[in-house]
């Protein structure tokens, strides 16, 4: 295997991996926040303790979300090199911040949220609460910023010696690439959230258990749910497609599998791109309709693959068109669920009608599924270039880590990652089994020793 | 710039060093010093709260190394490859260890991740003396600003030296044996009775091998790299290092005999903090120091970002530092005194 290509499978594999956990971290945040809002409202304690039965979940997840998170901070150096050495004075920037804005915050706050329910008044264990949210979010913003520049490069110049200099730090974080990343990666943050409470609270109802905190978790997720899956498709999916219709055109045609430059050019929306023929096998398409989605206008032209230089099509090219596939049609099923579920809830019916609780409870592992496609969206459809039109993929790698190296690496850590598997998914049914009734004046036994003194 | 921002990396990896230091102090000693179930709970309990806030001043001392010296993160990073990767892994096992074993009541499932957070607490200690070592030895830097390193090579400091040779190992060995007694004294603070008898005979222990350590370490310095001293002959007032390094030594042990725990461990702090300041003068201005060409060094001028992303950059380190202070001193307050016993209590 060449060196090049096992840095990306060694960068796509870990962080990949990384943010399965900072995607619940996220929406769980948030959900908690809310939570404690109603509880502090209306006094219910029922929602007080559907937080902090949540809380122990977004312990473990938060801690695997860490000791994933460190190696992701350090490989940029270790396996991009020549990419962090040329945009270090660009993107050095936002992953220092986060780590001095956010990191420092989530980590002091969480402590007191975990454990400092006794001691803080109930104001000052919601405000806890709303820190760790905001500290997550923030963190969430500045990687985002860093990517969002990497997809669509402002506010930078080229010195003579080839590196990249900033030029306005206003600019850098006003980049409209990097909002509308942001808000869609957080609505998506916010359906995992949603998506995995309302699965345990399906889950607890068909089980005839914990039944009124099931309710809560069902009434919290499937709002939020609702919200957030719209969210996710319009207007924040829809406005990212067509910025990148705007700039990279090639990423578009890519994931739509269109070969053809076209007025009136067709979606998609099943079938097999065949690169060799430059065809989409077995086509089930809607004409024109890609051509409305971008530009509002059933005739327009859209690019082609064929207007570009095929050294610059993103590869591979199936993986993108499948996982851009995915996304979208994923997306379309959370939206259906969401809206039958949001209408129960609202009839009143939802708690009895076992044929919409039976998909809530199974549906939690799509979300999962449905964010890691979206980011190999991203980040394939940027390919052959690391950062977009300036620096190519195979410029940026560590030439001087061998191939053998980075192997023996990828492997301790995908061992290490399997383990880390096995002990999260083990504590996490640990928590779910036990359920959410705490024991009489004491604490649950699985407590973090994060914040025990 | 070039100045001011050398100094900010190195108080951060200094604050690193004196926070998580204690932290794998507290961990390398953690399966002898506790004898009882009641005991190890303590022990994990008195660090609990802040560990994770203590490490990120290295993640945080991370990013802010890859924005001020690009060339410096590119190339040490790359190069030192499989020491980074290792480091990583023991951070994983560490985080892991400290947070899982109190998740499951069985007695295997709490002795293996014990075992665990041994292990990876003092193998970090280890390696992170010996990368301090790599880098005042220096490395054979290419013309282009890049090297590799593999792990060992002859064991000799020579012009192609590996990441362990006698000089990197005697790093390790006495980060180890600083941080075991860092952490001792930590424990004395944060705890009473048996155990803080045992931890201040620990740090006792410790002190002995610390001095003789310590008293080696300059000369072996000189031996390795023969401008050492460059920096201190020019600036007679950089003898203050060594002058610090002996008084913070002393207060250590006659404090802790005196059972002013809280002073031994401020102590300790003083010299942990002034033997790395002692370090950064030496290489000043120099990074990275390669071992074979002085014209290879990274220098700051060499690997400085632009002038524009550095005064932002001191704008909003400085505000996001008296936030990060100001956590960190909540933090601490909430927790502050002795851990009790009992496991309900999470204060005092
Ligand atoms: C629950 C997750 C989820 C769902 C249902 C969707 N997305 Fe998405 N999508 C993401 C989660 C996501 C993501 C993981 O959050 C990404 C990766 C980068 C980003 O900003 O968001 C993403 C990226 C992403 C990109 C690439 C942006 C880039 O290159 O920076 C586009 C064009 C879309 N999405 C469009 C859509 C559309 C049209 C959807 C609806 C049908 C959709 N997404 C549903
Ligand atoms: C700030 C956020 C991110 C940055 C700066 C970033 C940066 C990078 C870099 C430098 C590479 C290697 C070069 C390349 O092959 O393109 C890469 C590849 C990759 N990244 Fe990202 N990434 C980010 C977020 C993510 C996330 C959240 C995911 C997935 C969940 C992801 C998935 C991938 C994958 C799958 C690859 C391999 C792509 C390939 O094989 O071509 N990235 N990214």
């Amino acid at each position: 295997m060449d060196a090049l290509l096992l840095h990306r499978i060694h960068f796509g594999f870990t962080i990949t991996f990384h943010y399965l956990f900072p995607q619940l971290t996220m929406g769980l945040a948030l959900l908690m926040v809310a939570m404690k809002t109603v509880a502090l409202k209306t006094g219910n304690q029922r929602y007080n303790e559907a937080a902090r039965f949540w809380a122990k979940v977004f312990a473990i997840n938060f801690l695997v979300g860490v000791v994933t998170g460190i190696p992701m901070e350090f490989q940029f150096g270790t396996n991009w090199s020549q990419f962090s050495r040329v945009t270090g004075g660009v993107i050095g920037q936002p992953l220092a911040m986060e780590g001095v804005f956010a990191f420092f915050l989530e980590s002091a706050f969480l402590g007191l949220f975990l454990f400092g329910e006794k001691r803080l008044s109930p104001l000052g264990h919601w405000g806890s609460a709303v820190m760790v949210w905001l500290g997550s979010w923030i963190s969430g913003f500045f990687i985002i910023v860093t990517n969002a520049w990497m997809q669509h490069p402002v506010a930078y110049r080229v010195l003579p010696d080839g590196t990249f200099e900033l030029t306005s730090f206003w600019q850098f974080f006003m980049n409209p690439w990097a909002w509308l990343e942001y808000a869609h990666n957080m609505s998506g943050a916010v359906i995992t959230g949603s998506l995995v409470v309302c699965a345990v609270g399906a889950l607890y109802l068909l089980e005839n258990k914990s039944v009124e905190h099931a309710k809560v978790f069902l009434r919290v997720g499937v709002i939020a749910g609702c919200i957030s899956c719209i969210a996710q498709i319009f207007p924040t999916g829809d406005l990212q497609g067509r910025y990148m219709a705007k700039h990279q055109p090639a990423a578009v045609a890519g994931m739509e599998g269109l070969f053809k430059s076209q007025p009136g050019a067709p979606i998609v929306l099943m079938g097999q791109p065949n690169e060799e023929k430059q065809t989409i096998d077995n086509p089930l398409a809607a004409n024109g309709v890609l051509s409305f989605l971008i530009y509002g206008n059933f005739a327009a032209e859209v690019q082609g693959l064929d207007r570009i230089p095929r050294e610059n099509w993103p590869q591979p090219l199936p993986l993108l068109y499948y996982a851009y596939h995915i996304m979208a049609g994923l997306g379309t099923y959370f939206v259906l669920l969401m809206v039958v579920s949001a209408f129960l809830l609202w009839r009143g019916r939802l708690f009895t009608t076992r044929w919409v609780l039976w998909p809530l409870m199974l549906s939690f592992p799509l979300p999962y599924i449905a964010n890691t496609a979206g980011w190999m969206t991203a980040e394939i459809g940027r390919q052959p270039w690391v950062v977009y039109g300036l620096m190519r993929t195979e410029q940026g790698y560590s030439k001087y880590v061998s191939a053998g190296n980075g192997l023996f690496t990828l492997l301790g850590f995908m061992g290490m990652y399997t383990v880390l598997s096995i002990l999260f998914i083990v504590l996490v049914y640990r928590i779910i089994y036990n359920g959410p009734e705490i024991p009489a004046g004491g604490q649950a036994p699985q407590e973090s020793a994060l914040a025990r003194a | 710039m070039g100045f001011i921002w050398f100094w900010l990396v190195a108080i951060m990896i200094v604050m690193y060093v004196l926070l998580d230091g204690f932290d794998l102090g507290v961990g390398i000693l953690h399966p002898f010093i506790a004898k009882t179930e009641a005991e190890r709970n303590i022990s994990i309990r008195s660090i609990g709260p802040v560990w994770d806030g203590n490490e990120v001043w290295l993640l945080a001392s991370g990013g802010t190394l890859y924005f001020a010296f690009p060339l410096l993160y590119a190339s040490a990073f790359s190069g030192f490859y499989l020491a980074l990767m290792v480091v990583l892994w023991l951070l994983i096992i560490r985080g892991a260890s400290i947070e899982l074993r109190s998740q499951i009541h069985i007695a295997v499932w709490r002795t293996f991740f014990d075992g665990m957070f041994c292990f990876s607490s003092a193998l970090l200690a280890i390696f992170f003396g010996a990368a301090l070592a790599n880098v005042i030895r220096g490395v054979p830097l290419n013309a282009d600003g890049y090297f590799f390193l593999p792990f060992w090579t002859d064991w000799l400091p020579g012009a192609d030296p590996g990441i362990l040779d006698w000089y990197t190992v005697l790093g390790g060995v006495i980060a180890f044996v600083a941080l075991t007694l860092h952490g001792a004294l930590y424990l004395a603070v944060k705890t009473e009775g048996d155990l803080q008898e045992r931890a201040r005979r620990i740090a006792q222990q410790a002190w002995i091998a610390l001095m003789l350590l310590t008293a080696v370490s300059l000369p072996a310095s000189i031996a390795v790299r023969k401008d050492t001293l460059d920096n201190y002959r020019a600036f007679p007032i950089a003898f203050a290092v060594p002058l610090i390094v002996v008084l913070a030594l002393v207060g250590i042990i006659v404090f802790s005999r005196k059972g002013s725990d809280r002073k031994a461990f401020a102590s300790s702090c003083v010299y942990l903090a002034v033997m790395l300041i002692g370090a950064a003068v030496g290489l000043y201005p120099r990074l990275l120091p390669s071992s074979n060409d002085p014209s290879m060094d990274i220098t700051i001028e060499k690997a400085l970002s632009s002038p524009h992303t550095l005064h932002v950059g001191l704008v909003w380190w400085c505000i996001g530092m008296l936030l990060a202070l100001l956590y960190f001193t909540v933090v601490y307050r909430m927790f502050r005194g002795k851990v009790s016993a009992s496991s309900e209590g999470y204060g005092h």
